[in-house]
């Protein structure tokens, strides 16, 4: 696999367009942080839909279950996803 | 502590301890009005109950204490109120847990589930919203999930009442059996590694309250308060070694390094395992839910943030033109009942005390109540349909880069109804800079006491179709300064790394017409009783410093000069310019003069300067204060008794707006000064808090004075 490639496939939450599903693969937070997702469900596996970016994508609303969580874009690039 | 009964629970055998714990914006608060006809604060968004409250009630032969813990989404201690609930829960003496869980999202709901289950403790789940989850064609089979957990689960619907008794019974019952072992089960190499601790317990006979597998599990999740009570033990020595295997072992099998993301993904799985066997979807779930359709304007990414500032604007301008309507009959009202109570009694001075004083006092406040109420009335809707979160949403970016969190939204919004719950609040914050930060910004938002205040001057000085808009401006740019200090204070005093900005969108609900009636009722009636009490108190105060010391001489002299003129105009002149004097003699008028020469610079006479230093016990008693100096000074002729038009007569546009900048920034009431102090942690905040509200004040009244006299 060519490291091109192989950035495209690691792509996190904040680069995933309104609409799109994906699959969380690895929480990149830590602690406390990694405890606040996980307790709002984003962990492995978990399936997130990407509903809506606030002005300058500097927050963004996602939908875990039937849960709709609002996260700041920092946040949303330490989760990494894969298309589903 | 809210005692329903208004009597005390004696000590007895039946009696039974109750905590009531679930995930935020489940219905807790509400369950438990409907349980025991209490009143707590409800609200659409997380984190409405900060502290645990307490709820008496009997039932059959039993006293219940219900303890209203704030909600929490798992067992950590990332805000305060979490860290109120798991010290609660692991720490306090309770018979057992009422944990209660939204039915419409049952497997978010379960992750706290499936934490409080592997608690030593005595659980009923009450499947909370199960109207709505019906409406939404979801089926929850209750038998078979208290089958399949080990704990009774009853479906309950706080709104409608359904299965509230049920729920007691069951919690009855349960609270007479022994408990029931768990029936939570973890992978197989969880369960391998629990049975070797328990094992190892069970072999060198550790004495403990908790089971084994209840050690075992919180040592495998590393608690740290099971650590530290097995460090001193002799066999920790012989443990420490397994321990360290098992979480290799159990690590090895979830592919990660972190003990904690294993354990919660072991409850994820059989959270999904409970739910793919109890729950029903019946009709089909449409693609987009109704709350994502309302999102999806309401959220905009241009049209979200002008919604929005239409919203407050539509909110003032109501607050102005509505309120405005019932204010001369209330005004009407006063000076009749003045004149009628004041006609019956024969005595001057007390004359003067019941009617300038007390009933001018009360009145001018009492006077605003119809526009208190509207505000109070866009607050409790804020509130409880769920756009509060979203607000937070939009603003986050905007607040972010003035150095706020998003989610200071939330106290700053309940701080343009009273500072006080908005102080308490501020504790869904999870860092403390974050949070002090906040603290000291809240007081920017003007609270509904200062609204008489803005109310009074807009109506003397801008026509009536302009005054709602000036009420707009007004509390639009208070918040605006207060970004500006929070910048300033960020920068500076709060200098440190942002923290994380993760927040639950609740669904929209309608609001039930009940329960906003209710949370302005009692608001009203708050603001109310203040008036008849702490108001009416200071309006005698206040009344009592501008009437003595009486001077005799100047009362003689003028009563010589008035005996001596004929002509009624004149009488009049001198009639004035004796109460002009008498009050500038007087204690008040002494305080005012000693004061004026340092409010001078922003165009403040003594009377302005007063009121403003009454304002400090309650920004209500401004207006009353204002209110007794006006009736008591220099306009008495007919036509012009009304308030407004003695500010406007009296006081100049450019003081009236410095005026206006000192009210919006200097230090909050009283109470709510005491309320800051407390959750702010130290008394140096409130002198901070002094220092740079006073500061702000002076410096930003003193700069409006100046330009708009420039300008006019």
């Amino acid at each position: 696999m060519s490291p091109k490639k192989e950035n495209l496939n690691t792509k996190t939450l904040l680069d995933c367009k309104k609409a799109c599903v994906v699959q969380v693969t690895k929480l990149n937070a830590k602690d406390e942080l990694k405890q606040r997702l996980i307790s709002f469900g984003i962990m492995k596996e978990a399936t997130i839909e990407v509903l809506e970016y606030a002005p300058a994508k500097s927050t963004i609303e996602v939908k875990v279950g039937k849960m709709r969580i609002a996260l700041r874009d920092k946040e949303a690039a330490l989760i990494e996803v894969e298309k589903i | 502590m809210i005692d329903m009964q208004g009597k005390s629970c004696p000590v007895i055998a039946n009696h039974v301890k109750v905590a009531l714990v679930g995930q935020p914006n489940v219905g807790k608060s509400m369950l438990i009005n409907s349980v025991s006809n209490a009143h707590l604060h409800v609200g659409n968004f997380s984190g409405v109950t900060v502290d645990k409250t307490e709820v008496l009630f009997d039932y059959k032969e039993y006293h219940f204490t219900v303890v209203d813990l704030p909600g929490t989404y798992a067992f950590t201690d990332y805000t305060i109120e979490e860290r109120v609930t798991h010290d609660y829960l692991c720490a306090e003496d309770y018979d057992i847990i009422i944990n209660v869980v939204d039915s419409t999202n049952l497997a978010k709901n379960l992750q706290l589930t499936s934490e409080l289950l592997t608690m030593s403790k005595k659980v009923v789940i009450a499947l909370n919203m199960s109207d709505e989850a019906e409406k939404e064609g979801i089926e929850v089979n209750a038998e078979y999930m208290s089958e399949l957990l080990g704990v009774p689960c009853v479906k309950v619907s706080a709104a409608t009442k359904m299965g509230i008794e049920e729920l007691i019974d069951e919690v009855l019952l349960t609270h007479e059996h022994d408990k029931e072992t768990s029936k939570l089960i973890f992978s197989e190499p969880v369960e391998e590694e629990i049975a070797r601790i328990v094992w190892y317990l069970d072999k060198h006979k550790y004495e403990a309250i908790n089971s084994y597998r209840n050690i075992a599990i919180n040592l495998l999740k590393n608690n740290k308060k099971t650590y530290e009570k097995l460090h001193d033990n002799p066999i920790w020595t012989e443990l420490q070694p397994i321990l360290i295997e098992a979480a290799r072992h159990i690590e090895l099998h979830h592919d990660s390094d972190d003990i904690k993301e294993s354990f919660a993904e072991e409850y994820a799985s059989f959270n999904r395992g409970i739910v793919a066997e109890v729950v029903q979807q019946k009709t089909k779930i449409e693609k987009k839910t109704l709350t994502e359709k309302i999102d999806s304007v309401l959220i905009h990414p241009f049209l979200g943030i002008p919604i929005f500032l239409f919203f407050m604007w539509g909110l003032f301008q109501l607050t102005f033109e509505v309120g405005a309507i019932p204010m001369e009959y209330i005004d009407g009202f006063f000076s009749w009942f003045g004149d009628t109570i004041g006609s019956t009694i024969a005595n001057d001075d007390i004359r003067s005390l019941i009617v300038d004083g007390i009933i001018a006092g009360v009145g001018a406040v009492v006077l605003f109540v119809p526009n208190i109420i509207i505000l109070f009335i866009g607050i409790a809707l804020l509130e409880s349909t769920g756009y509060m979160s979203r607000v937070a949403f939009l603003l986050d970016g905007f607040f972010h880069k003035c150095g706020l969190h998003g989610q200071s939204f939330i106290p700053l919004v309940t701080g343009f109804g009273c500072s006080i719950p908005a102080y308490m609040s501020a504790r869904i914050l999870k860092n403390d800079r974050d949070r002090l930060l906040t603290l000291f910004i809240i007081g920017f938002m003007s609270c509904g006491a200062r609204l008489p205040v803005y109310v009074l001057f807009a109506g003397a000085f801008f026509s009536p179709e302009m005054a709602g808009n000036v009420l707009f401006i007004i509390y639009i740019s208070g918040a605006m300064i207060g970004l500006v200090a929070a910048k300033i204070l960020k920068l500076t005093a709060f200098k440190g790394v942002d923290e994380p900005f993760v927040m639950e969108m609740p669904k929209y609900r309608l609001p039930s017409v009940k329960l906003i009636w209710h949370t302005v009722l009692t608001k009203t009636m708050m603001y109310l009783k203040k008036a008849g009490t702490f108001i009416a108190a200071a309006s005698m105060l206040v009344w009592f410093l501008s009437n003595y010391p009486h001077n005799v001489v100047l009362e003689e002299k003028y009563g010589v000069k008035i005996e001596n003129t004929v002509n009624e105009d004149e009488k009049r002149v001198f009639e004035n310019q004796l109460a002009v004097d008498l009050l500038e003699q007087s204690y008040l008028g002494t305080i005012g003069k000693f004061s004026e020469p340092i409010f001078a610079p922003l165009g403040f006479d003594w009377k302005m300067s007063v009121a403003l230093q009454t304002g400090l016990a309650a920004k209500e008693v401004v207006v009353s204060t204002l209110g007794v100096l006006y009736s008591l000074g220099a306009d008495v002729d007919e036509e012009n008794n009304s308030l407004i038009n003695a500010i406007s007569k009296n006081i100049s546009f450019a003081s009236a707006i410095a005026f206006i900048v000192v009210i919006m920034i200097y230090l909050p009431c009283l109470a709510a000064s005491v309320v800051f102090t407390r959750e702010a942690g130290h008394i140096k905040y409130f002198f901070y808090l002094l220092a740079f509200t006073s500061i702000a004040a002076y410096s930003l009244a003193f700069i409006a004075y100046n330009v708009v006299l420039y300008f006019s």
